[in-house]
């Protein structure tokens, strides 16, 4: 196998290559991410001043939906795969992925579904205006009928990913080189063999919760009406024994990538390597048993709110291990603050924020006054954003110059993150407060008393969308005219895939290579 | 190719075409559910392309083993393919099985007033929690102005005089059986017994076809003289899906193993030590197998 890439636009048509996959999944997510975030800025638009201004009630309803599914399904998770492809065979030492056909199949179902997702903003009755977590019966009862395309576009998305999650098990489990033993694998390599796991348990299961509103909506089944002894509750139930474990899907590989890029600007190995597996592992096996606790305000017995309660205050524990480790791993280390290093340590300041108000979130007698108001969006946006956004930037900014074989710019990368930074604290930290004075989510109005903070946090968005303009331009002008990057690449840091030239080349490890 | 090396395929057109068949179905079929009368033939395209591309990518999967390019990790990875993929079915059913258990044991004792939460008796007062529901909350509430009625009758145990001409339970027999002669045609072709595999494997594709009859048989009879359709409330929903979504599978799995017994008898496929194609199939047959028996439980005997 000592061809290159194919000329002209087959190549990526037709590949086979997972560096070529891994790059189309991080440049769509990279598409999706500018898409979902004019979303947010048509949000943040509209409720920079109280009162109406901008963009109608239902077409604002529209922009929540859009923005919460296209960050969701296309731009957090997309990367996670794409970086799963160009990293995960490199880690392993493995010549590509275990089924490189199905991989390609995995990538090219996306364009389809987000083709089809977004054309929904332009069908009759506009686009779905229900939430991202499409609660019955505002998405079946109540829903405009674009809907139908919204449940088939989740429909094949759930089969990229599942086909995606297959195919980075059998990899991870099958093409290990000799000698690379479970515990020897890298962060990276261990927090997606579990997270794929979670994708391949739970996307099923989302499948089954749009199935049931598809059967409700067009063939009257009962599902979701109570008058034919349905629940609508019910729906809630299915759509969150998908939806918790999801919430992990879209931070485990976090923990990953920060595991990978905290030891190499410390300059130490990491602290408690296997306490991070088990820590990782436990983590996905309580995920699927604390799916309620997003619905404390929905009627469960006292029984259910208890267990719910306690199951989710659990959680905090391994994800506890996991911010020890990393402080650990930086004490007395010798540091350095290069771009993928700001942020990462941004990433477990910032992270243990969400997490300390998830903590808050969990106390059910708490969460009533919380429930479905900023409080709740501050905190997943904490969560989210500096958690799998900023892991994200800062795996890219880490692994891009083994990639293109070129440096980025690193002043231009610290103006990144410092924007980004400020912006994102500037948005969201305010949601707090807005929503602790009671704030409800999903509104385009609201009342003069939270327009101070919420004409902050629009300001905050305008920077934080800013901060990736530089980001993209970083990028491109990297791949274009970037310095020449050494094969290691930064001083002395671990793992196979520092064994290999600059850029990588279009084919590695064809022969098993030696493990220490 | 060497035990050293690895499989890395060449470029393929099977991806983005594949990707196009499963859009252009989903876009049809959206576009048909939605009363859009182009709907029927963008479906059929799709469903033709999709079908298509299937149809070759297994028929390349299978001359690349046949000209033993598959090293024995790669056969590895389609094991571990195959294994996975049934896992995530098990949890597709596991969606609608916990959707029965929670209607039943929680839902609709609720809805009967029962419990601490809000008290639902005052939103729908005189329903009384039942299983199988016949007198939905609907109809407890709205008498004969009701729109969304319960069956006439259920298809649960009819106790045991009326057992042997209860359908579900030969289905039982036929399904477990089958599941026997897969294991025999297994067995057979292990012992590299051309003959014994084709009959056991053709037995089990018979066996197959006959419970798809007799599940169409169950459902004309429910919907023509039980009143019990996909519309007949909550256990109309569940039974409709449940077993639906089982047939549709059974479908499936008897498809896959018809084409073993083609390939097998046409084109003398399968080695005692390389059969992966039909152990595949067969495994997909005990998974589908295993769904019934939870089914015949939950469904039927304590329906």
């Amino acid at each position: 196998m000592a061809h290159g890439p194919a000329k002209g636009l087959t190549r990526w048509l037709y590949t086979t290559n997972h560096k070529d996959i891994g790059s189309m999944y991080l440049w769509f997510s990279f598409a999706m991410f500018f898409l979902g975030g004019i979303f947010a800025l048509v949000i943040r638009a509209e409720l920079f001043q109280p009162g109406l201004q901008i963009v109608e009630p239902n077409f604002f309803n529209q922009m929540t939906t859009m923005h919460g599914l296209v960050m969701v399904f296309g731009a957090v998770m997309p990367a996670f795969v794409g970086l799963a492809n160009w990293m995960v065979p490199l880690m392993i030492g493995a010549p590509d992925m275990a089924l490189p056909r199905m991989n390609n199949w995995s990538f090219w179902i996306l364009p389809f579904a987000f083709a089809m997702l977004s054309s929904t903003l332009f069908m009759t009755g506009g686009a779905p205006n229900f939430g991202w977590t499409f609660y019955a019966p505002l998405s079946t009862t109540y829903a405009p009928p674009s809907v139908t395309f919204f449940i088939f576009a989740i429909h094949i998305m759930g089969a990229s990913s599942i086909m995606g999650a297959i195919n980075i098990i059998a990899t991870i489990l099958n093409m290990r080189a000799p000698g690379m033993t479970l515990m020897k694998m890298p962060m990276f390599v261990w927090t997606w063999l579990i997270t794929a796991f979670l994708l391949i348990a739970v996307m099923p299961v989302l499948a089954g919760a749009v199935t049931m509103m598809l059967m409700d909506i067009h063939f009257g089944t009962s599902f979701f009406d109570a008058a034919g002894g349905g629940d609508p509750v019910l729906f809630q139930h299915v759509f969150w024994f998908f939806g918790h474990p999801e919430v992990y899907i879209m931070i485990l590989p976090a923990f990953g990538i920060v595991s990978a890029i905290i030891p190499t600007f410390a300059r130490k190995p990491l602290f408690g390597y296997s306490s991070m597996v088990y820590a990782t592992a436990a983590i996905a096996i309580l995920s699927f048993v604390v799916w309620a606790h997003h619905m404390f305000t929905v009627g469960m017995p006292i029984a259910g709110e208890l267990f719910f309660m306690w199951a989710t205050m659990l959680i905090s524990v391994p994800t506890g291990v996991k911010i020890f480790n990393w402080v650990a791993t930086m004490f007395k280390g010798s540091m350095t603050f290069e771009t993928p290093m700001l942020f990462s340590i941004a990433f477990v300041i910032l992270f243990t924020i969400g997490g300390f108000s998830g903590v808050m979130l969990a106390i059910a007698p708490a969460d009533f006054q919380y429930h479905d108001t900023y409080f709740v969006v501050a905190h997943f946006h904490y969560v989210l954003v500096p958690g799998a956004i900023f892991s994200i930037t800062a795996g890219v900014y880490y692994w891009l110059p083994k990639w293109s074989g070129r440096m980025y710019n690193e002043t231009m990368g610290k103006v990144h993150f410092w924007l980004a930074f400020i912006g994102l604290n500037v948005t969201f930290f305010p949601m707090h407060f807005s929503g602790l004075a009671g704030m409800p989510r999903r509104i385009p109005d609201y009342n003069m008393m939270f327009a101070d903070w919420n004409m902050i946090s629009s300001v905050g968005a305008v920077l934080f969308g800013a901060a990736q303009l530089v980001f993209l331009y970083n990028v491109i002008s990297t791949i274009l005219s970037g310095k020449k990057a050494t094969d290691e690449v930064w001083d002395n840091p671990e793992g196979l895939e520092w064994t290999v030239p600059s850029p990588a080349p279009y084919h590695t490890f064809t022969e098993p290579p030696a493990i220490k | 190719m060497s035990a050293g090396t690895y499989y890395v395929p060449e470029q393929s057109r099977l991806p983005i075409w594949a990707s196009l068949g499963l859009f252009l179905t989903v876009f049809g079929a959206a576009n048909w559910i939605n009363g859009n009368a182009k709907g029927p033939y963008i479906f059929l395209v799709g469903g033709l392309v999709f079908a298509t591309v299937l149809w070759s990518w297994f028929s390349i999967v299978i001359s690349e083993n046949m000209a033993g390019k598959n090293s024995p990790q790669l056969k590895r990875s389609y094991v571990m393919g195959m294994g996975w993929f049934i896992f995530s079915e098990v949890m597709f059913f596991a969606a609608f099985f916990g959707a029965l258990f929670y209607i039943r044991n929680l839902a609709l004792p609720w809805l009967s007033g029962v419990g601490d939460g809000a008290d639902n008796g005052l939103l729908w007062p005189g329903f009384e929690a039942e299983w199988p529901l016949l007198t939905t909350p609907d109809m407890a509430v709205n008498g004969d102005a009701a729109t969304n009625i319960g069956p006439g009758q259920s298809m649960s145990f009819p106790g045991w005089e009326g057992m042997l001409g209860w359908l579900p339970l030969w289905n039982t027999l036929i399904l477990l059986t089958s599941s026997v002669t897969v294991h025999f045609a297994h067995s057979a072709v292990k012992n590299n017994n051309r003959k014994g595999f084709n009959i056991w494997l053709g037995l089990t594709v018979v066996l197959g076809v006959v419970f798809l009859i007799l599940q169409v048989e169950e459902y004309i009879h429910a919907y023509h003289e039980l009143g019990l359709t996909l519309q007949s409330g909550i256990y109309g929903t569940t039974f409709f899906m449940l077993t639906g979504f089982h047939g549709a599978h059974v479908t499936i799995g008897t498809l896959m193993l018809f084409i073993m017994l083609m390939r097998s008898l046409i084109k003398g496929h399968f080695k005692p030590d390389d059969n992966f194609g039909f152990e595949a199939a067969s495994w997909y047959w005990h998974f589908v197998d295993v769904v019934w028996v939870g089914l015949f439980f939950v469904v039927y005997i304590f329906g």
